[in-house]
């Protein structure tokens, strides 16, 4: 009934959070965007799927397609949802572009029995040559603004995130770095490589603090 | 006048007004003695008559029934003609066949509420002790009272489960009080422009209103229908005010600035020069001329009272605890009568028990009343929540073209 037009093609981080989630269960997206992955993993997964989203326009056409959106942000708005209201708790692309990403990863540990982040590694080797040889910030695919109109306020690297687990007590479940042209790289690669040539990440993460 | 039997006047009065009140032209159930509504005030009230319209098909599986609940000064004529105006319904633009609220799909059902004045008990009908009008021995009713009493009218037509529950201002209130003391009837829920509770500064607006309806002398303490008189020009001034707290101050001035009516220049007295002033009282006057002042009175007292959060120990979010419900929220940008602050509140309130819930803030410059205006983003909005929870519902798709 919801007949997609032409959808774009379907993020490769998309499809692996839709491969890591588990069918029929219950889903927070926070900061869904045009809802294109809740409605993956509705279409895919059957999932109970909510949704949080800052811009009005996108949230409202989120909710005429018939997905459960609400206007809000990641921020201000996961703490008042109870705790391990949602099997998975997602965070795509979003914990750069919010004013307190620690907060942010605790709720979502604490309203989802897993948390799933995905994130722009700012570690990747052409950005840090940007940096290095032209001395400026870098632009590019993942980081397509440039600084002063750019809604990311925290870039982190594949390293910094994996201490930002640790210090937080997540379990780091899972970690998939994709390198440019949306391959995974391998899991028997060494951290260090993967925070050189992963142009974004994602994290399946569960808390190591009881309940 | 004939103040030694008022029934009899009543029924030979030939204002149609008078005439819906008593004998509504729509549908109606009469509730019996037997099963008597506990109101809010303890109170019981028996018999009692809630009128009611309905368009579309009930299914074979009585499962696709929608309740359009009716804001403050609406009734149950929400998309066909009113019989005392001939003005169409208040809502067509979003019930009808191939309408957001597709009648060709959907069973509505819209009641007049308790209190009101088109043919539902209110102060205006026969209290069966006097013989007599209500007048002000009509009990003070609350919004929980209005939906308690609908809910004879849902189980006589046989359905156990609503589709959906949806209503603007006044109407979003019923509608958050269905989908907390009635949660199992509730599949889906649309409030709308609205909030659990009214604040203070409505309060004010509602409190000027019924003291220039009790300041008329034509009010006579609430009992002009039996002496055959009624309260005009105070109605008038309680509905030119509340009018203002529909609309937007950039709605005003686009639509009337400071310009003059039918004059060339000011006039140097109190007649309407400004547009403004004559559109007021149009309202005004039109107004009175479909309305009991004594359910105005009822009716706002309602809404006034209503603070779903303190029915709850002050804490909103009970009033939702283990609601199975499906709502979308929805308000708009330059509504100061129930701004968005307040339905992120019923957002929070409904997160806070995991409930499905969807909140749309559409950006509209015509205030309050927008609920009821062309708001192409509020129909693609309650189509798309609608279509969605259809599906979850198990009720047939929309038609093809009709998405």
């Amino acid at each position: 009934m919801l007949a997609p037009a032409v959808r774009p093609a379907t993020r490769v981080d998309h499809l692996l959070i839709a491969e890591m989630v588990e069918a029929g269960s219950r889903v927070l997206d926070v900061g869904c965007g045009d809802g294109a992955l809740l409605q993956l993993l509705a279409d895919t997964k059957q999932v109970d799927g909510r949704g949080i989203e800052v811009s009005r326009e996108r949230v409202n056409a989120c909710v005429a397609r018939g997905l459960a959106v609400i206007q809000g942000d990641a921020d201000r708005d996961l703490v008042d949802y109870p705790d391990d209201a949602f099997d998975y708790a997602i965070l795509s692309l979003t914990i750069q572009a919010t004013r307190q990403p620690k907060a942010v990863l605790e709720q979502l540990l604490r309203i989802g029995r897993r948390a799933i982040v995905s994130f722009p590694n700012f570690g990747h080797w052409q950005v840090r040559a940007t940096l290095a040889f032209t001395g400026r910030m870098p632009v590019t695919e993942n980081l397509p603004e440039a600084w002063y109109v750019s809604p990311n306020a925290h870039l982190c690297t594949i390293k910094d995130f994996a201490d930002l687990c640790r210090l937080v007590g997540a379990r780091v479940e899972r970690a998939v770095a994709f390198n440019a042209s949306g391959q995974q790289l391998g899991t028997w690669i060494p951290l260090t490589v993967h925070n050189l040539m992963g142009e974004k990440a994602v994290f399946m993460l569960t808390r190591r603090w009881a309940g | 006048m004939n103040t030694a039997n008022p029934r009899e006047f009543l029924a030979a009065s030939k204002d149609p007004r008078v005439l819906e009140a008593q004998t509504p032209s729509s549908d109606y159930i009469d509730v019996p003695e037997s099963r008597p509504l506990r109101l809010d005030c303890n109170r019981l009230l028996a018999p009692y008559r809630i009128a009611y319209k309905t368009y579309g098909k009930l299914n074979a599986a009585r499962s696709n029934a929608i309740l359009v609940a009716h804001a403050l000064t609406g009734d149950q004529h929400v998309a066909s003609c009113h019989p005392v105006t001939g003005k169409p319904g208040w809502w067509e633009t979003m019930v009808g066949p191939g309408k957001p609220i597709d009648t060709e799909r959907f069973f509505v059902v819209c009641p007049n509420v308790l209190g009101g004045c088109m043919g539902s008990t209110g102060p205006a009908s026969i209290n069966p002790a006097t013989g007599k009008p209500w007048g002000l021995d009509f009990p003070v009713i609350t919004i929980g009272d209005m939906v308690d009493a609908q809910v004879p009218l849902i189980d006589h037509l046989g359905i156990d489960q609503l589709f959906c529950v949806i209503g603007g201002s006044m109407g979003g209130m019923q509608v958050l009080q269905w989908a907390s003391r009635h949660k199992e009837r509730v599949f889906c829920a649309v409030p709308i422009a609205t909030a659990a509770w009214h604040s203070s500064q409505n309060i004010a607006f509602h409190e000027v209103g019924r003291q220039a309806v009790m300041a008329d002398p034509n009010w006579a303490q609430g009992r002009y229908l039996e002496l055959g008189i009624e309260p005009r020009n105070g109605l008038a001034v309680a509905r030119m005010a509340a009018h203002i707290t529909y609309l937007s101050e950039e709605a005003l001035q686009r639509k009337f600035g400071r310009n003059l009516q039918d004059v060339a220049a000011k006039t140097f007295s109190f007649n309407a020069d400004f547009q403004v002033e004559s559109y007021l009282r149009h309202q005004g006057s039109t107004f009175v001329d479909r309305f009991d002042a004594n359910s105005y009175l009822y009716i706002t007292r309602a809404i006034d009272y209503f603070d779903l959060a303190a029915e709850h120990g002050d804490v909103l979010a009970n009033a939702f605890k283990g609601t199975r419900t499906r709502f979308c929220v929805v308000s708009f940008t330059s509504d100061w009568l129930y701004p968005t602050r307040e339905s992120r509140e019923i957002v929070h309130a409904l997160n806070a028990v995991a409930a499905n819930v969807s909140f749309v803030e559409i950006e509209s410059d015509k205030g309050h009343d927008a609920f009821l205006l062309d708001e192409p983003e509020l129909f693609a909005a309650v189509r798309g929540f609608l279509n969605a929870a259809a599906e979850k519902r198990g009720l047939e798709p929309a038609r093809e073209g009709r998405r």
